[in-house]
């Protein structure tokens, strides 16, 4: 336990200067589906901005549910900020994810009856080092809002549904932001907004992460993003991938 | 909590569906509750539609018979008390007041009840109310007749008409010879008193003097004046209601009737006979609790249905929460809590709905139906059912809370609609 909360306490501890470390892994989703994939080596070094590329169906959002620890791997090991997400319990794995790492989807990314602070609180309620690490929450949510440009009563008034995509967009990002978490992981945030919105969206959100000191790793299969980000990953270079479970004989 | 506020701002986002599933509950609970309140109310009722008798008397037969003819007046006694063994009766020393009861006749479908004026002093209902006169007076000549409160309201009687009584209990012949005058009208009392006319024991030897066998001796007919000259002690009654003078020689008297050596005859505790006549009736009570349980049971299945098809939509709320940290269990008390929070409110509106029905029509039911149904807090029955009630909604809503949990288990972080 002991090892589980000095895991837990957060903060950027300088040991590991991995963000990201997969090692020997391999994972294959129990189902019908016979997707299966190897990963030998992947590093994403701390405050790096990393961009990962694939094509659909090729395990971008599989080998991010790896890396936030919702799915674990049959082999290997995966490392976040240095601690070994295999050696956690299930439940020490949902603080961790809660404590270390912002998440944003592609979209669908808020509770629609909540309003978009209440959305951008809610980590804070699962995340105890986050929650001491903002003095005035409501504060800090404006403040980040503000910085991705939305207005401070569009934030505390409307719902959640009523907002536009690409304002829920910048709300998301505002909700994995806060508190600091080291890691953001973003599965294709920018593929419903346009393109011009796209590239507003990605400067804003690179700026915040550089801002408040984290890494970020965000997956796209829209290979013009690629330029703004430190390194770009080609998925099929790092993982490897087929379609036959083991075992399955055809 | 957060939970708690979670929970309840997803169930505003839905407050039809959600409205329309706490009122379907509401509902049942009010119905079962009101079905708990109107059996118990009818429970009460009848027992109380006799009290402060210790005893009635009447010729041997069961003791459910006995009660159903003398009390309810329901069937016919298949025998009589001789006047001697009344009389014999009467002057034991335990019996603190005695009142005979002749019955027999009819008049229009209701039950024609000679006795004396004791009756109505001695009668009592719901725990020592006594008869209260609504119009008019007690009998007091030969020929008076006092009815009860359906009897005038069904017939139209007021004090000062004429009556005529049938022989017999559906029979065509009738004592118009010797007709009677409405001397007083009884007030309402929710009991078979309501249903019965009232006259004295010497006027039903009266009208009979000249019958032999259920038919008038023909040529020997005595006029209704003649009547009034003769010594009119009747041979036999029905019944008799008897108290005693303390509670301790009930059932020494008790003993003493039932082995009275001249006659066979039977007193019974009109309480335990009554309990006894309920448990009868029980059956029928069973069913009405059954009914009213499965009404709840599928108020509660309305509500996981309804739980279960929002799952679908509500996948991408479940994958949002396990990404920002939240485990499986919470997603399970998710949904859970949701369930209780809409079973409670349901519970709440159902109490709500019940008290105001019943302050609002409990008058018209007493009135109607002679069921006084008390308000009271809930009673500790009613409270468990309650409980059994937010219990069963609980373990419901584990069904479509499991499959959350196991799909937000398998989703991990995709999105899926
Ligand atoms: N929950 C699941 N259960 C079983 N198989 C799954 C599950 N999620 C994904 N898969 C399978 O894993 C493979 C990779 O899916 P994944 O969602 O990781 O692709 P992706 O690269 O994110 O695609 P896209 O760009 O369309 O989002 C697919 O073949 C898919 O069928
Ligand atoms: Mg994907």
């Amino acid at each position: 336990m002991d090892g589980e909360d000095a895991a837990m306490a957060g903060g950027t501890s300088g040991q590991a200067e991995q963000a990201i470390r997969l090692r020997d892994l391999q994972f294959s989703w129990s189902g019908r589906t016979s997707f299966r994939m190897e990963v030998p080596d992947l590093r994403v070094a701390r405050g790096e901005k990393v961009f990962l590329l694939g094509e659909s169906g090729s395990g971008k959002s599989t080998l991010l549910s790896l890396i936030c620890g919702i799915n674990a791997p049959q082999r290997g090991t995966v490392e976040v900020d240095g601690t070994a997400l295999g050696s956690l319990s299930a439940a020490a794995r949902d603080r961790f994810r809660a404590e270390r790492i912002g998440v944003i989807f592609q979209m669908f990314n808020l509770l629609p009856y909540a309003s978009p602070l209440e959305n951008i609180l809610l980590p804070l309620s699962f995340a105890k080092a986050r929650r001491a690490r903002v003095a005035d929450p409501r504060a800090e949510a404006l403040r980040l809002t503000a910085g991705l440009g939305l207005e401070a009563d569009l934030v505390c008034g409307a719902r959640a549904s009523e907002l536009s995509i690409g304002q829920q967009q910048r709300v998301a990002a505002a909700r994995a932001l806060i508190g600091g978490p080291a890691l953001i992981v973003a599965d294709e945030p920018t593929s419903a907004l346009d393109a011009a919105r796209q590239g507003d969206f990605l400067d804003l959100l690179m700026q915040q992460t550089e801002a408040e000191g984290a890494t970020l790793l965000m997956v796209s299969h829209d290979a013009r993003l690629a330029e703004r980000f430190d390194r770009v990953m080609d998925l099929s270079q790092v993982v490897l991938t087929s379609r036959e479970g083991p075992g399955a004989g055809g | 909590m957060l939970l708690t506020a979670l929970a309840w701002q997803s169930l505003l986002s839905r407050k039809i569906t959600v409205g329309l599933t706490i009122f379907a509950i509401s509902l049942s609970v009010a119905l079962f509750l009101g079905v708990e309140k109107v059996r118990t109310g009818a429970k009460a009722s009848f027992a109380d539609t006799i009290s402060d008798t210790d005893l009635i008397l009447g010729a041997r037969s069961g003791g459910v018979q006995l009660l159903l003819y003398s009390v309810f007046r329901v069937g016919n006694a298949t025998n009589n008390v001789t006047w001697e063994s009344y009389q014999d009766i009467a002057s034991r020393p335990e019996v603190d007041w005695i009142v005979p009861i002749s019955l027999g006749d009819s008049h229009r479908g209701f039950r024609v009840m000679g006795t004396t004026t004791d009756f109505f002093d001695r009668y009592k209902y719901r725990g020592g109310r006594g008869l209260e006169m609504a119009e008019g007076a007690r009998f007091d000549d030969l020929f008076d007749a006092v009815v009860g409160a359906d009897v005038a309201a069904e017939l139209g009687y007021e004090t000062g008409q004429e009556v005529v009584v049938a022989h017999g209990l559906a029979s065509f012949t009738e004592h118009d010879d010797k007709p009677f005058r409405i001397s007083g009208v009884l007030a309402r009392t929710g009991t078979p008193v309501d249903r019965t006319v009232f006259v004295s024991l010497r006027a039903i030897e009266a009208i009979h003097v000249d019958w032999r066998n259920g038919a008038q001796i023909p040529g020997q007919t005595v006029g209704a004046d003649a009547v009034r000259q003769m010594e009119l002690t009747p041979g036999a009654i029905t019944a008799a209601m008897i108290g005693t003078k303390s509670r301790l020689q009930i059932f020494g008297l008790q003993r003493w009737i039932n082995e009275y050596p001249e006659e066979p005859l039977l007193a019974i505790l009109p309480g335990v006979t009554l309990q006894e006549l309920w448990s009868l009736i029980g059956v029928a009570e069973t069913a009405l609790v059954g009914v009213s349980a499965m009404v709840v049971a599928t108020a509660l299945l309305g509500m996981a249905a309804m739980i279960f098809s929002g799952l679908a939509e509500r996948r991408r709320e479940m994958a949002i929460l396990r990404a920002v940290g939240a485990r499986p269990w919470t997603i399970l008390g998710l949904l859970s809590l949701e369930a209780l929070l809409m079973a409670g409110l349901g519970v709440l509106l159902g109490l709500a709905l019940l008290y105001g029905g019943l302050l609002a029509g409990r008058g018209w039911i007493d009135q109607s139906f002679g069921i006084y149904l008390r308000i009271g807090a809930p009673s500790p029955r009613e409270l468990a059912v309650l409980g059994l009630v937010l219990l069963a909604a609980l373990l419901v809503s584990l069904m479509p809370a499991w499959r959350a949990y196991r799909m937000s288990l398998s989703d991990g972080m995709s999105i899926r609609i």
